[in-house]
């Protein structure tokens, strides 16, 4: 069976849980070898033999990592030289998805971004898609190339399958060309100590109805273990860094609770959080169209019913 | 320093998006505008423009409709438009809309930027800004927040997750801007009266020299099979809060075995 390659998402050798699921979807496909760019392979092999990665394809070189995404982009297309495999799949991010686009003119292959499935079909691939800030649903296909796929996470349950997943080093010398942009500053971000919005089960969003004070929205997500997110309008205002900011032009999450405090729920707050399991809304405005997504709503001023929320779940716990 | 933005006209996200039969976008039977996300890219070549000397180029790969966007982008004060319309680019993936991009851009003269938006607020695949830097063959300052030409040098702050990096790159270069980084203009009258003397060029495929075969449905590299609208949300329980609302929306929490 032709090789299908799975760029291994990691942060020095530990390895993301969205690569387990990764490797689950390539088996559907053909034989799954891991791409592991960086250091540390060695810390990252069980895993990765864990889920069924036979081969790993390990690129460690300065030059991929010290600038963005032109060097990634021409390290895939190596691995892809090499292996010839039958589709190429990564986690949906944006550096990997520019890579990834890079990858797709290099090899002139057809590129899907954001699958939130894929299956073999009639000798190549089936994707599925959300649109339109989640109000459709599209199926899609390749028709040339190997198929170039990013998957968000939660794409599949993770599925172990023993492998040796044997180490091949790739000798790679990145073009001046790709070297032309450059990382010239970096500033590390400070942790918030919650979960990760992405992956996290849980979100307490805040919105303009909080007025600046995000206290109980953090207080209500910290009593669940839920990360904390916020609107466009609560971002713009200053009231909460943009990385947490949900929606068209900030996360994309899909998480078991939604929780909505202070956010009327326009097109493009929805498209970030509308195939959340379940969704929740505290909301002064009993018309705000947040209502039309939830499973339980309560019509109130969100500083009086979160804190009380909040007391009340903590109750139940002890 | 010349700069090229590509803006695509997209269906308004107010209105009921759909797919028309073939499965592609709907894009005639709705409501269109300039998408807004590539306001953003007008308005940080406006700055770039009155900051020195130069002149910006809007460049948009679309059906007959897709005219407005160039319009408006002239109203907000852009120079000149191209606007590339063929029948035969109808349903032209990323990829095939990069290769009509990349030739519309060599054909429109000498750049030193090509700008683009974060998505288009359609496809929102965030890839044809980095397709074209593949094509064009030019470093990519993709998804910055913060924009600075100095002497032949183009920065910008690139965010994510665990860092915020500056990144740098000489030019010619393609940059793509996030809608962090600054406010867009509203056309103003005179802009509007301005815009109608401005030079629009329409370039046909045979005008580019691009294949037909190599664009548009048949020749994309990828296609959409089907679509379904997603099925409503069942409406859900909701309470008015009378003290006891918070409380309510605890034992719902507990309910569902979130508690
Ligand atoms: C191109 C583009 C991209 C965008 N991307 C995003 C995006 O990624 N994410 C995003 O969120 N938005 C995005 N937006 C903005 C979006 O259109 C809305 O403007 C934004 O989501 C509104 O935020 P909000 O719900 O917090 O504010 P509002 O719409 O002002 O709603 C505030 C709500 O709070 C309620 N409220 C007020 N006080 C209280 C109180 N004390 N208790 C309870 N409720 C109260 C009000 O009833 C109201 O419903 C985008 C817009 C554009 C044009
Ligand atoms: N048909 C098009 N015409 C002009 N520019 C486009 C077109 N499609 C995409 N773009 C540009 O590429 C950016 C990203 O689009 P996308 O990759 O489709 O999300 C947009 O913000 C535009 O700047």
């Amino acid at each position: 069976m032709a090789e299908v390659l799975v760029l291994v998402d990691h942060t020095n050798g530990e390895v993301k849980k969205t690569t387990a699921e990764l490797l689950t979807v390539a088996r559907r496909l053909g034989t799954p070898s891991a791409v592991f760019v960086g250091a540390n392979v060695d810390a990252a092999r069980p895993r990765l033999a864990q889920f069924g990665a036979e081969k790993v394809y390990v690129i460690d070189n300065a030059d991929v990592t010290d600038y963005l995404v032109a060097p990634l982009a021409e390290a895939l297309a190596a691995v892809v030289e090499q292996a010839a495999p039958a589709a190429v799949l990564l986690p949906s991010s944006a550096t990997n998805k520019e890579a990834a686009a890079r990858l797709s003119i290099k090899t002139e292959s057809g590129l899907i971004t954001d699958a939130l499935d894929v299956q073999a079909a009639d000798g190549g691939v089936q994707t599925t898609q959300s649109a339109f800030a989640g109000g459709f649903t599209v199926q899609a296909t390749v028709t040339k190339g190997a198929p170039i796929i990013t998957l968000k996470p939660n794409a599949c349950p993770p599925q172990a399958a023993q492998a040796s997943a044997t180490v091949v080093p790739v000798e790679l010398a990145v073009s001046d060309g790709a070297k032309s942009a450059k990382i010239t500053g970096s500033e590390p971000k400070a942790k918030s100590g919650r979960p990760e919005l992405t992956e996290a089960a849980m979100v307490v969003s805040g919105g303009r109805g909080t007025a600046g004070d995000f206290s109980p929205v953090e207080a209500f997500a910290d009593i669940l273990g839920a990360a904390v997110g916020a609107s466009r309008a609560a971002v713009d205002a200053g009231w909460y860094p943009h990385a947490n900011q949900v929606g068209q032009t900030g996360k994309q999450v899909s998480p078991q609770l939604y929780v909505a405090c202070g956010i009327s729920g326009a097109i493009q707050h929805r498209a970030g959080m509308q195939t959340s399991k379940t969704i929740i809304a505290v909301n002064k405005d009993e018309e705000a169209p947040i209502f039309e997504l939830v499973d339980f709503g309560v019509v109130g001023d969100l500083f009086e019913v979160l804190p009380q929320a909040t007391e009340a779940v903590k109750a139940k716990k002890s | 320093m010349n700069i090229v933005v590509c803006v695509k006209y997209v269906p308004d996200a107010q209105g009921d998006r759909t797919f028309k039969d073939d499965n592609t976008t709907d894009r005639e039977g709705v409501d269109g505008l300039l998408s807004e996300l590539d306001e953003y890219a007008v308005e940080a070549a406006l700055k770039l423009k009155e900051s020195g000397e130069g002149e910006v180029t809007v460049v948009t790969v679309g059906p007959e409709a897709a005219a407005d966007a160039v319009k408006k982008s002239l109203q907000m004060g852009a120079d000149k438009g191209v606007h590339v319309c063929d029948d035969a680019i109808h349903g032209s993936d990323a990829a095939a809309t990069s290769l009509l991009l990349a030739e519309a851009i060599k054909k429109s003269g000498e750049y030193d930027l090509v700008l683009a938006g974060l998505a288009s607020t359609d496809g929102t695949m965030s890839v044809v800004p980095a397709m074209l830097a593949e094509r064009l063959g030019l470093p990519q300052v993709t998804q910055v927040s913060t924009l600075e030409v100095e002497g032949g040098t183009v920065k910008g702050r690139r965010d994510s997750d665990v860092a915020s990096d500056t990144i740098e790159a000489s030019l010619p270069a393609l940059v793509s801007v996030t809608d962090q980084i600054n406010e867009p203009r509203y056309p103003s009258f005179k802009g509007i009266m301005a815009a109608k003397k401005k030079p629009v060029e329409t370039w046909s495929l045979a005008d580019l020299g691009v294949d037909a075969e190599r664009v548009g449905l048949a020749g994309s590299w990828t296609k959409v099979t089907s679509f379904a609208k997603r099925p409503p949300r069942e409406k859900g329980e909701i309470v008015t809060d009378e003290g006891d609302g918070g409380t309510k929306l605890a034992e719902y929490l507990a309910a569902q075995k979130f508690v």
